[in-house]
C-alpha cells in the first residue's frame, strides 16, 4: 500500500477529484497548506510597510492505495494538474505500513 | 492607470448626462402640465398655524438666550453621529489593520474610551473644559454637571445637550490615542492612562480654546477641533509609542492588517459621522452647519483622491487602505477649519492634506522612529497641524463677514502658538502619566503575552 500526496495549485482541486475518481479512487483527504519551490511570491503595502510573501496557497491532496493503482494516479494527477507553468506543484509516493477502516476494523488492502 | 482613467471619464459622462437629462426633463414638463388652481376655503372656524420656531430665532438675536427645537435636534442627532464616530467607527477602522490575534483589544480600546470618558467628564472633566475658571483652566463649579437643570441654556440649545455633545469630542480624542499603543499596551494601564489624560490633558486644552481660555482669546480659529482633538491625540499617541518601544518583530515579522474590509466600514462611519463632528460644531440648525458639511465632503473627497494619486505615482497601485486613509487625513485637515472656509479653500486644504499626510505615514515616520503602529500621529497629529496653519490662509470673508482675520500674518502666528502650545502640554503631559504607570503598574505587556497576542492574554479571548 501506498501514499500519495501531491501538492497542487488550488483552482487544481475538482479537476483532480474528478480525474481521480473516473479511475476509480474513493477516497482522498484535502488540507490548505502554503509553500515554493521556484515560484515567485508578491509585495504587499499597507501604508508605510511593505511586505514580501514568500509563501503561496497551495493544496494537499493525500490518497491511500494499493500498489497497482499507484501508476494510474500519478498518470492522472500530473495530466489534470499540470497548467505548463512554474509552481505546478508536486507528487510524493510513501510506503504505508497499515490501514485500517475504523467503522469495521477492516486492515490491509480490505482497507484502502 | 488608463483603466483608472477611462472608468473615471465614463463615470463623468454618465454623471454628467444625467444631470443633463433631468435638468431637460424639468424643463420639457413645465410646459405641458395643466396649470391648476388650488383654492382653499378658510372657514373661520380654522386656527391659523403659529410658526414658533421662526419666532423664537427672532427673539434669538436678542441678548436673552432661547431655546431653539431645530438647533437642538441637529445636536442632539451630531451628538449620536460623533459618538457613533468611535462606537464604532474609530473600532472598526483600527480594529482591522491590527493583527487578528489583536483584534479584540484594538477595539477594546475604543469601547472602553466611551465608557471611561463618560464618566471623567461628567465627574470633572467638562467643569474643568467650559467652567469658568482662568486662562488656563476652569472651575469645580460643575462637577457632576452641578446647577445645569434640564431647562439650563447654552446658546441656543440646552446646555445638558452641549455637555454630551462635548463628551463625545472627548471620548474620540482619547480613543484616537489607541491607534499608537495598539498590539502590545496592557489593557489596565490603558483605561488608567486615558481616565487621567482626559481630565489632566483634554480638558485644560479644550479649555484653552473653546471655554474661554488664552488661545481662543488670542483668535486661534479651532471650528471642531483641529487642535483640541487631532493634534492633541497625535502627539499623545507618538509620545507613548516612544515609551512603549516598538513591537516585537517589527520590520521582520508580518504586520499586515488581518482583515481590511474592517478598516474600510470603520473609515466609512467616521466619514458619515463627521458631518455631525464639524456640522454639529456649529451649534445651530443653519447655513453655517451646512457649510460645513459641504466643506467637510469636499475636503475629505479631495484628499482621498490626491492619497490614491499619491500612491499610484509613489508605489505603482493606488490601495484601498490607502483611500480609507486619505478620506480620514481630509476630513482631519478641514476639522479646525470647516466654518471659515469656502468651497475652494475645502478642495485645496483637501488635496494638500491628502498628499502632507501621505508624506506623513510614509517618509516622516520613518524618520521618527517610533512604532506608531496604526499611525495616530502620521494622520491626526499632522493632520491636525496642517489644518490649523492652512486654516490661516484659506479662512475666508465671504464665510466669516466681519469676523475674518484682518492680518493674515498675525493669524498665522496664532495658529502656529496653537499649534506649538497643544503639543509642547501634550507631549509634556503624556510623558509624565505614562512614566508614572510604567514606574508603578507597567505600561508594555511581557513579552509572552506579547507573542500570544493581547485578545487572549488580557482579556482571555479569542476570535478564530
Amino acid at each position: 500500500m501506498k501514499l500519495v500526496t501531491a501538492i497542487v495549485k488550488p483552482f487544481k482541486l475538482d479537476d483532480v477529484r474528478e480525474a481521480l475518481s473516473e479511475i476509480g479512487v474513493q477516497g482522498i483527504t484535502v488540507t490548505e497548506v502554503k509553500g515554493f519551490g521556484r515560484q515567485k511570491g508578491h509585495t504587499e503595502l499597507y501604508r508605510g510597510a511593505e511586505y514580501v510573501v514568500d509563501f503561496l496557497p497551495k493544496v494537499k491532496i493525500e490518497i491511500a492505495i494499493s500498489d497497482e493503482m499507484v501508476e494510474p494516479v500519478i498518470e492522472s494527477i500530473t495530466r489534470v494538474a499540470s497548467t505548463g507553468k512554474i509552481g505546478d506543484g508536486k507528487i510524493f509516493v510513501t510506503n504505508l505500513e497499515q490501514v485500517i477502516r475504523i467503522r469495521t476494523g477492516e486492515t490491509g488492502a480490505d482497507a484502502v | 492607470m488608463k483603466k483608472a482613467l477611462l472608468a473615471f471619464g465614463l463615470s463623468s459622462a454618465l454623471l454628467g448626462g444625467s444631470a443633463a437629462w433631468a435638468q431637460e426633463a424639468t424643463a420639457v414638463d413645465a410646459p405641458n402640465s395643466p396649470v391648476t388652481v388650488v383654492t382653499t376655503q378658510t372657514t373661520p372656524s380654522d386656527p391659523i398655524p403659529v410658526v414658533t420656531e421662526s419666532m423664537s430665532s427672532v427673539e434669538a438675536a436678542e441678548p436673552e438666550a432661547v431655546l431653539d427645537t431645530g438647533d437642538t435636534a441637529w445636536i442632539l442627532i451630531s451628538t449620536a453621529l460623533v459618538l457613533l464616530m468611535t462606537i464604532p467607527g474609530l473600532a472598526l477602522f483600527y480594529a482591522g489593520m491590527v493583527r487578528k490575534k489583536n483584534v479584540l483589544s484594538t477595539m477594546a480600546h475604543s469601547f472602553v474610551a466611551a465608557a471611561v470618558v463618560s464618566i471623567t467628564w461628567i465627574a470633572v472633566g467638562y467643569s474643568l473644559a467650559f467652567g469658568d475658571g482662568n486662562a488656563f483652566i476652569g472651575n469645580l463649579d460643575k462637577v457632576m454637571l452641578a446647577g445645569i437643570t434640564t431647562e439650563t441654556l447654552s446658546g441656543s440649545i440646552p446646555e445638558i445637550l452641549f455637555v454630551i455633545f462635548q463628551m463625545t469630542f472627548a471620548i474620540i480624542t482619547v480613543a484616537i490615542i489607541s491607534g499608537s499603543i495598539a498590539e502590545r499596551m496592557k489593557f489596565g494601564a490603558f483605561v488608567a492612562f486615558i481616565a487621567i489624560w482626559s481630565v489632566v490633558v483634554y480638558a485644560p486644552i479644550t479649555h484653552w480654546v473653546w471655554g474661554g481660555g488664552w488661545l481662543g482669546n488670542d483668535g486661534a480659529l479651532d471650528f471642531a477641533g483641529g487642535t483640541v482633538v487631532h493634534i492633541n491625540s497625535g502627539v499623545a499617541g507618538l509620545v507613548a509609542a516612544y515609551m512603549l518601544g516598538k513591537r516585537m518583530g517589527l520590520g521582520r515579522e508580518s504586520m499586515a492588517p488581518h482583515n481590511l474590509t474592517l478598516t474600510v466600514l470603520g473609515a466609512s462611519l467616521l466619514w458619515v459621522g463627521w458631518f455631525g463632528f464639524n456640522g454639529g460644531s456649529a451649534l445651530g440648525a443653519n447655513g453655517s452647519a451646512g457649510y460645513a458639511l459641504v466643506v467637510t465632503q469636499v475636503a475629505a473627497a479631495a484628499a482621498t483622491l490626491s492619497w490614491l494619486v499619491t500612491e499610484k505615482i509613489v508605489r505603482g497601485k493606488a490601495s484601498v487602505l490607502g483611500g480609507a486613509s486619505g478620506a480620514v487625513a481630509g476630513l482631519v485637515v478641514i476639522t479646525p477649519a470647516a466654518g471659515f472656509v469656502t468651497v475652494g479653500g475645502a478642495l485645496s486644504m483637501g488635496l494638500i492634506g491628502g498628499v502632507v499626510c501621505f508624506w506623513g505615514i510614509t517618509a516622516l515616520k520613518r524618520m521618527l522612529k517610533a512604532d506608531d503602529s496604526l499611525d495616530a500621529f502620521g494622520l491626526h497629529g499632522v493632520g491636525g497641524i496642517v489644518g490649523a496653519i492652512l486654516t490661516a490662509f484659506f479662512a475666508s470673508e465671504f464665510i466669516m463677514g466681519d469676523a475674518v482675520p484682518t492680518n493674515l500674518m498675525h493669524q498665522l502666528w496664532v495658529q502656529v502658538e496653537g499649534v506649538l502650545a497643544t503639543v509642547a502640554y501634550s507631549a509634556v503631559l503624556t510623558f509624565i502619566i505614562l512614566k508614572v504607570l510604567d514606574m508603578t503598574i507597567g505600561i508594555r505587556v511581557a513579552s509572552d503575552d506579547e507573542r500570544m497576542g493581547l485578545d487572549l492574554s488580557q482579556h482571555g479571548e479569542r476570535v478564530d
